[in-house]
C-alpha cells in the first residue's frame, strides 16, 4: 500500500483539480502502481466484509421480500390490487418501468458513449455503472412482465409459431419495446461480462482457496492476458462500443414511443425521444453518484474514483438536467403554440390541477437543485453531490409520474376524468424493485471486481511505451511535469 | 495437476532434451511423466518489454506471445501482429440480423404463407388502413435484431478467435506465470514452435535482459 502523507494528500489533490488545460489530471492518486492496485480491488472480493455491507444486504433483503410478497398477491389476486383505473389505465408499472430503464442509460453511457469519446476517466467507474445497468434493467422488466395480467402466458410477447396462427402486431410502439429492452438486456449482459473476463483472471490468480480458483477461472474462460487475446478482445470492446451507442439511445426512444405515438394530450410529442435519453442520462448519473459515494467511501477507494471523477459526474449531470428543463419548457410553450384547446388544458392542468405538488416537486429537483452544480465548491464535495443526486432520483421518479398520470387523469371527455391513487401493493412493489437493486448491487460488490482493473492500469503511467507510434495514447501527457505524475517507477 | 490431452502426450514424446541446468540457477531434472511447456520470460517495465517482444518477432519464432495485465497500445507493432478478422465477423453478424428482423416482421405481419404449415403462416394484419408492410412502422424491430445477432457475434467471435474458454492452460501451473494477470510482463516462447531448444531459447531470453527467466512444466498425472 502506498504511504500516504499528508502532503501528497495535498499534491494528489491539487493535481487531481488542475483546471490547467495544458495537462491532463492524473486518474489514478496515491503513488500507486499495478501491485497495488490489483491488491486494493482483489482485497474486495477476498477479505471478509465489512459490518456494514452485512447492514445494507439485511435492509436490501427486507425489501426483497416485500417485493415477493407484493407480487405473490399480484398473482393471487390479479392486476385489479394495483390503484390502476379505467382512466388511469398506466399507473406505477410504467411510471418505474421508464423510472428503471432510465437509470440503466447511464451506465451504457459510461461504457460506451464515453470510450468512444475517449474519456479516460470512465475506467474507474465503468464497471459498476454498468452493473447498475443490468440491475435496473432487471427492476425494470418487473413491471411490463407483471402488468400483462396473466404472467404465465409472457411468451405470447415474442413470436413463436403457434397452433393459433397467432402473430405479435409489429406496428406497435409495446411490440417494439419487447425488442429494444430485451436487446438491451442481453447486450448489456454480454458487454458487462465481456469487460469482466480479464478481471476474472486476475481474481483466479489471486484466489487462495480451491473454490475461489475453480469459480473464477471458470468464469475468466482461461484468460491469461496474451496480447494477442488483447488485441482481439480491445477490437470486440470498441465494436461492441459502436454499437451500444445507438442501441442506448434507441432503447429510450423507443420507451417514449409508448407515449408520443399514442393520441393523449402531453403525450402525443415529437420532443419526446430526446427528452425521454436526456432524462435518463440525467437520472442515470444520479443513481451512479449515489451508488459511487458510499461505495468508494466504504471499500476505500478515493485513490481510484477522485474528487475529479464525482465533478465530471456533476457536470454530465448539470448539462443533462438542463437539456430537461429546456424540454419542460418546449413542453409548455409548444402546448400554447399549437392553439390545440386540449393540449394547452392538459399543460395547465399539469402545473395548476390537483397533482400541481408532484409538478413543483419535479420542477424543484430536476430543474433548480442541478443549478447548484454550476458552482465548484458544490459540485466537488461528496455530501453536497449526494443530496443532489438524491433529489434528482427524486425528481425523475416524479418526471414519469407527472407524464404518465396528469396526461391520463383528464383526457378528452370530462365525464371520465378521475384520480389515481396508488395502493399498497404498487408502493410495496416500487419500494421492492430497490431491495432487488440493491441486493444485486451488494452482492456484486462483494463477489465481482467492482473496478474494471485491467482497464484502470491502461491510464497508468506503467502501461505507457515511451517509443513507439502509440507512446501518447497514455495519460497523463508525457509533458506532464515530474510533480504532477503519479505512479513512479515499476515496482 | 490437471488432465493431460492427447496433443501434450504427442509433444512429450518428441523426446525434447532435458536442460542441464535451469535458469537462475534452479536445478530442474525432468521426470518421465514431466514435459517442458514453455520458457517464460519476466520483464521490469512495459518498455524492455516491447523490446524484447520486437527480438522475439524478428528471431523468428511463431509459437510465442507476450502477456501483460491490460492491454498495452503498440504491442501489435512490436509483436508484428496482423489486425484482426473480428469486425468482419461482427459486420457478418450485423447483417444477417438485418435480413432476420426485416423477413421476420414482413412475414409475421404483410404476409400469408398458404404453402406452410399453419403455425408458420403469417398474418397479415389491417391496422387503420395503412400499409401491410413499410419501414418507419418496422425499423426499430430491423434495429434491435441487427444490434442483437452484431453484439453475440462480436462476442462469440472474440472468445472463438482467442480460443475461449481453454479451461486447462499448463501456464497457469507456474505461480510466478499467474501474475501476468496482476502485474507481471512475461514473453513466453512455448515448446511446440519449431526453433524452440531449450538452451538455446533460455540463451535468447536471457539476452533479452529479463527480470527472472523460468522453465514451465507440465505433469501427467498418474494412471
Amino acid at each position: 500500500m502506498a504511504t500516504a502523507t499528508y502532503t501528497t494528500y495535498l499534491r494528489d489533490q491539487e493535481a487531481n483539480l488542475s483546471t490547467d488545460p495544458r495537462h491532463r489530471a492524473p486518474l489514478v492518486l496515491g503513488d500507486h502502481n499495478l501491485t497495488t492496485v490489483t491488491d486494493k480491488i482483489t482485497d474486495i472480493t477476498f477479505r471478509p466484509a465489512s459490518r456494514g455491507w452485512y447492514i445494507g444486504l439485511c435492509v436490501s433483503l427486507s425489501l426483497l421480500s416485500l417485493l415477493f410478497v407484493s407480487i405473490a398477491f399480484l398473482l393471487l389476486a390479479g392486476v385489479g390490487v394495483w390503484g390502476n383505473n379505467n382512466t388511469v389505465a398506466w399507473g406505477f408499472d410504467i411510471i418505474n418501468f421508464v423510472f428503471w430503464v432510465g437509470i440503466g442509460h447511464a451506465g451504457t453511457l459510461i461504457s460506451a458513449i464515453l470510450f468512444l469519446f475517449r474519456q479516460n476517466w470512465r475506467t474507474s467507474i465503468n464497471r459498476f455503472a454498468e452493473a447498475m445497468t443490468i440491475f435496473a434493467v432487471m427492476c425494470a422488466a418487473i413491471f411490463p412482465a407483471l402488468h400483462i395480467g396473466r404472467v404465465w402466458l409472457f411468451f405470447w410477447l415474442f413470436p413463436y409459431p403457434n397452433t393459433m396462427a397467432m402473430w405479435p402486431q409489429a406496428r406497435s410502439p409495446l411490440w417494439w419495446d419487447v425488442f429494444a429492452v430485451s436487446t438491451y438486456a442481453l447486450t448489456s449482459l454480454l458487454f458487462w461480462y465481456m469487460g469482466m473476463i480479464p478481471d476474472f483472471g486476475t481474481l483466479r490468480d489471486k484466489a487462495k482457496s480451491q473454490w475461489a480458483q475453480m469459480i473464477y477461472g471458470t468464469l475468466s474462460l482461461g484468460w491469461t492476458g496474451s496480447c494477442r487475446q488483447w488485441l482481439r478482445f480491445e477490437r470486440a470492446y470498441l465494436i461492441m462500443a459502436a454499437i451500444a451507442t445507438p442501441l442506448v439511445l434507441s432503447v429510450h426512444s423507443v420507451v417514449s414511443f409508448d407515449f408520443a405515438v399514442a393520441q393523449v394530450p402531453g403525450w402525443h410529442a415529437t420532443i419526446f425521444p430526446p427528452y425521454f435519453v436526456a432524462g435518463a442520462v440525467f437520472g442515470g448519473f444520479a443513481m451512479v453518484l449515489t451508488l459511487a459515494i458510499p461505495a468508494r467511501q466504504m471499500f476505500g477507494l478515493q485513490d481510484l474514483i477522485t474528487t475529479r471523477h464525482l465533478e465530471n459526474m456533476c457536470k454530465i449531470m448539470l448539462a443533462t438536467g438542463t437539456i430537461v428543463g429546456y424540454a419542460y419548457a418546449v413542453e409548455f410553450f409548444t402546448a400554447w403554440y399549437s392553439g390545440e384547446h386540449f393540449e394547452q388544458f392538459a399543460f395547465l392542468n399539469r402545473a395548476l390541477g390537483p397533482y400541481s405538488w408532484a409538478f413543483f416537486v419535479m420542477v424543484f429537483c430536476n430543474v433548480v437543485a442541478p443549478q447548484m452544480l454550476w458552482i465548484r465548491r458544490v459540485r466537488t464535495n461528496p455530501i453536497t453531490i449526494f443530496i443532489i443526486a438524491i433529489l434528482v432520483n427524486i425528481g425523475m421518479w416524479f418526471e414519469r409520474f407527472v407524464i404518465v398520470v396528469t396526461s391520463l387523469h383528464r383526457d378528452f371527455v370530462p365525464a371520465s376524468w378521475a384520480m389515481y391513487i396508488p395502493t399498497w401493493v404498487d408502493l410495496g412493489m416500487f419500494a421492492g424493485s430497490f431491495g432487488l437493486f440493491f441486493t444485486m448491487f451488494l452482492l456484486f460488490c462483494r463477489f465481482l471486481p467492482i473496478v474494471a482493473m485491467a482497464e484502470l492500469k491502461t491510464v497508468m503511467p506503467q502501461a505507457r511505451l515511451t517509443h513507439g507510434p502509440h507512446r501518447f495514447d497514455y495519460q497523463p501527457d508525457p509533458d506532464t511535469p515530474p510533480e504532477l505524475r503519479r505512479g513512479g517507477r515499476w515496482t | 495437476m490437471s488432465k493431460k490431452d492427447s496433443h501434450q502426450m504427442s509433444s512429450a514424446s518428441q523426446g525434447i532434451e532435458p536442460p542441464p541446468v535451469n535458469a537462475d540457477d534452479h536445478e530442474l531434472i525432468l521426470t518421465a511423466r514431466q514435459r517442458p511447456v514453455a520458457l517464460i520470460a519476466e520483464f521490469a517495465d512495459v518498455d524492455r518489454f516491447a523490446a524484447a517482444a520486437e527480438k522475439a518477432r524478428d528471431a523468428d519464432y511463431t509459437h510465442w506471445d507476450a502477456h501483460c495485465p491490460m492491454p498495452i497500445h503498440g504491442m501489435n507493432v512490436h509483436m508484428g501482429l496482423r489486425p484482426t478478422i473480428l469486425p468482419w465477423i461482427s459486420l457478418v453478424h450485423g447483417v444477417v440480423g438485418l435480413i432476420v428482423g426485416l423477413l421476420m416482421v414482413w412475414w409475421i405481419n404483410a404476409y400469408t404463407a398458404n404453402w406452410v404449415w399453419t403455425p408458420f403462416q403469417g398474418y397479415e394484419y389491417l391496422v387503420s388502413g395503412k400499409p401491410r408492410f413499410s419501414l418507419p412502422a418496422n425499423i426499430a424491430v430491423i434495429f434491435e435484431t441487427t444490434v442483437l445477432f452484431t453484439a453475440f457475434g462480436t462476442i462469440l467471435g472474440m472468445c472463438g478467435l482467442n480460443k475461449l474458454p481453454m479451461l486447462h492452460n499448463p501456464l497457469l501451473n507456474s505461480d510466478r506465470f499467474r501474475r501476468a494477470t496482476a502485474d507481471g510482463l512475461f514473453i513466453v516462447i512455448e515448446a511446440t514452435d519449431p526453433l524452440f531448444n531449450l538452451n538455446k531459447t533460455h540463451d535468447f531470453l536471457k539476452s533479452l535482459s529479463p527480470l527472472a527467466i523460468e522453465l514451465v512444466v507440465d505433469e501427467t498425472p498418474n494412471k
